[in-house]
């Protein structure tokens, strides 16, 4: 993020040329620079105070303006409206009826987070966390460790792992639901050890399932992000440690995983984001159910905003939610980045 | 030692992969069944119980033509919007300096911020309250129509472009705007290639949003037709689990493709720069 705006800033100090005030030397009598002056106004002594207060270019005003534009309709304006709902007695009228939406402090709050599917909706994306996080870590990068060591097939292998992440989530969870559902073929395969009630109509089952299954669609991204930073690590450092004693084990403890610390770092925090957003798979897979199980927050916004025509209520959850998702992932960044 | 090694190096790769793409082919087994077979047996193809008529079955409840329609008019004015877009703020952002700036790049640096769980209220009342443009293209598409990824791929190209090529342009008398248009675009072709494939994965997938916005069976994109399909009708079908799965692949298939023709292009280095922001 720094890096991106300092090596901009860069740049744009030491090459930008000096138009507008100073217009380079041209032959005047040639066709071609009249056109010149005709087409780039700007060029006029008298604006020049204005022009100097717009940039050199004025026109990037222009060119961003739809983008600014569209920033403001999709994402501030609705950012605001959302903390003020959450703060205001707000619901459904009918279009172009005028009704007061009084101020209620924190009472939003304090309902939703008095009910008891509030506290199993959070509760539950904590059992998914503590399942998705480490399993992620671990998974990608022994897979891109081995993928990074392989000499063959390793385009096969990449793309493989890959290919879950780019299809629709639709898609490979109807696949999931019928693998893993009563007379699914895992329960097949496991005959007399397949759990009773069945995976998804399983209260302790539920929740890891899902977890699992996010696990398996995000891994192929995470795989290429530790493939990256491996291939940086120098091979002399890894030999070195191998030369002086140390065992497979300890050259990657010592020398492999401080390489891609910061890389681990990203992809959890990119994890807890995804956490944060978990709905499509409870919504598809169970509906929240049984009785709750698999309940998230994001679910909940939903059930509340849209089904139970409660906006107010949801938007208090949804800024709970956004609010536990950046503690949790400052205090994973410090504990990622201290030492 | 080594032996060992690279074994077990290999098998853990061959069990991941077989991880990753066993689902796929359940899918694309379970959608060819006449009848449903869920037991061991029914992992392998048997002659006698293949049939597209699960393909059929789910056409008869919605139109599946229709719905791909929808999904690709959806994905093509997201990826649209998107490059436009952000080519206009990429080129503005690196090669103009203008009043605003900064601030531009930090909106660009905050929507990525912005989590979609608090938009989604207030966006589900804004577009379908106020702007009343449910059951409509424009309104599946706004939420995605600007895309930051995209405007930081853009600039980046853009930055490693030298500087003298612009100058040159502009010492010949072109315009800001034909420099954009005849010199910077065809430049950052390589980029555009990239922002496409990046973002195109994401409508396509996206079911959410549609969802939201998409009461009228006739608008639904793919994702949200075979969401509901599975839920309710598929009770009808003589097979609902292959139906369902067919659905499934025909929703798999298009993204699967495309990524497989243009997978040199997932490098990486590419994810590294649409994420780095």
């Amino acid at each position: 993020m720094k890096s991106l705006r300092d090596s901009g800033d860069g740049t744009q100090a030491a090459g930008d040329p000096p138009r507008g005030r100073h217009p380079r030397p041209s032959p005047r009598h040639a066709p071609p620079a009249a056109a010149t002056e005709r087409r780039i106004p700007g060029r006029r002594p008298g604006a020049s105070r204005l022009q100097r207060w717009l940039g050199n270019s004025p026109l990037g005003l222009v060119l961003t303006a739809p983008y600014t534009a569209y920033v403001l309709v999709v994402f501030i304006i609705p950012f605001g409206v959302g903390v003020w709902m959450a703060f205001h007695d707000y619901f459904f009228t009918a279009p172009g009826v005028s009704v007061p939406h009084p101020f209620v402090g924190f009472d939003n709050f304090t309902e939703v987070l008095g009910e008891e599917k509030t506290q199993r909706a959070f509760a539950n994306l904590g059992l998914f966390m503590a399942i998705n996080i480490p399993l992620t870590v671990v998974l990608a990068l022994a897979l891109a460790s081995a993928l990074n060591a392989a000499t063959h097939w390793r385009g096969f292998f990449r793309v493989a792992y890959y290919v879950p992440y780019v299809t629709a989530s639709v898609a490979t969870l109807a696949v999931w639901l019928f693998l893993f559902n009563g007379s699914g073929a895992v329960n097949n395969v496991l005959g007399p050890w397949a759990p009773d009630p069945s995976w998804l109509a399983n209260k302790h089952l539920v929740m890891p399932l899902i977890a699992v299954y996010v696990t398996w669609k995000q891994l192929g991204f995470y795989i290429l992000l530790y493939l990256a930073a491996l291939q940086n690590v120098p091979k002399e450092l890894h030999e070195a440690a191998l030369t002086d004693g140390a065992g497979r084990w300890q050259a990657f403890r010592a020398v492999t995983l401080p390489a891609v610390r910061p890389v681990t770092s990203l992809v959890i925090l990119l994890s807890i984001i995804t956490a944060g957003q978990l709905f499509t798979e409870p919504f598809l897979l169970t509906g929240g159910g049984p009785s709750g199980a698999s309940l998230t927050p994001a679910l909940l916004v939903y059930q509340r905003g849209i089904e139970q025509g409660e906006p107010d209520a949801a938007a208090a959850i949804g800024l709970i939610l956004v609010t536990g998702v950046l503690i949790i992932a400052t205090v994973a960044r410090r504990v990622m980045e201290r030492d | 030692m080594a032996r060992i090694a690279r074994i077990l190096r290999y098998a853990t790769l061959g069990l991941g992969a077989i991880a990753a793409l066993l689902p796929f082919y359940y899918m694309l087994i379970g959608a060819l069944q006449k009848k449903r077979d869920t037991g061991l047996g029914g992992l392998l193809p048997k002659p006698s119980n293949l049939t597209l008529d699960n393909l059929a079955g789910i056409d008869d409840s919605f139109s599946l033509l229709g719905a791909l329609a929808n999904s690709l008019i959806m994905t093509v004015g997201v990826v649209v919007c998107t490059l436009v877009f952000g080519l206009l703020a990429g080129y503005a952002l690196a090669i103009l300096r203008f009043r605003g700036r900064g601030l531009v790049f930090a909106l660009v640096l905050l929507v990525q911020a912005i989590p979609f769980q608090l938009l989604m209220i207030p966006l589900y009342v804004m577009v379908v309250r106020y702007f009343g443009l449910a059951d409509s293209y424009a309104g599946m598409i706004l939420p995605f129509a600007i895309n930051s990824v995209a405007v930081l791929i853009f600039r980046q190209y853009f930055l490693q472009i030298p500087r003298e090529i612009f100058d040159a342009a502009r010492m010949d008398g072109a315009s800001e705007l034909r420099i954009l248009r005849s010199v910077a675009v065809p430049l950052v072709r390589p980029a555009i290639l990239t922002a496409m494939l990046v973002t195109f994965i994401g409508p396509w997938n996206e079911f959410l949003w549609p969802f939201l916005v998409t009461k009228d069976q006739g608008m639904q994109p793919l994702a949200v037709s075979l969401a509901n399909f599975s839920q309710a009708n598929s009770t009808f079908q003589a097979n609902p689990m292959g139906a369902v799965l067919a659905g499934a692949c025909v929703l798999a298939v298009p993204a699967v493709v495309l990524f497989l023709l243009f997978q040199r292009h997932f490098t990486s280095a590419n994810l590294g720069s649409a994420i780095k922001g």
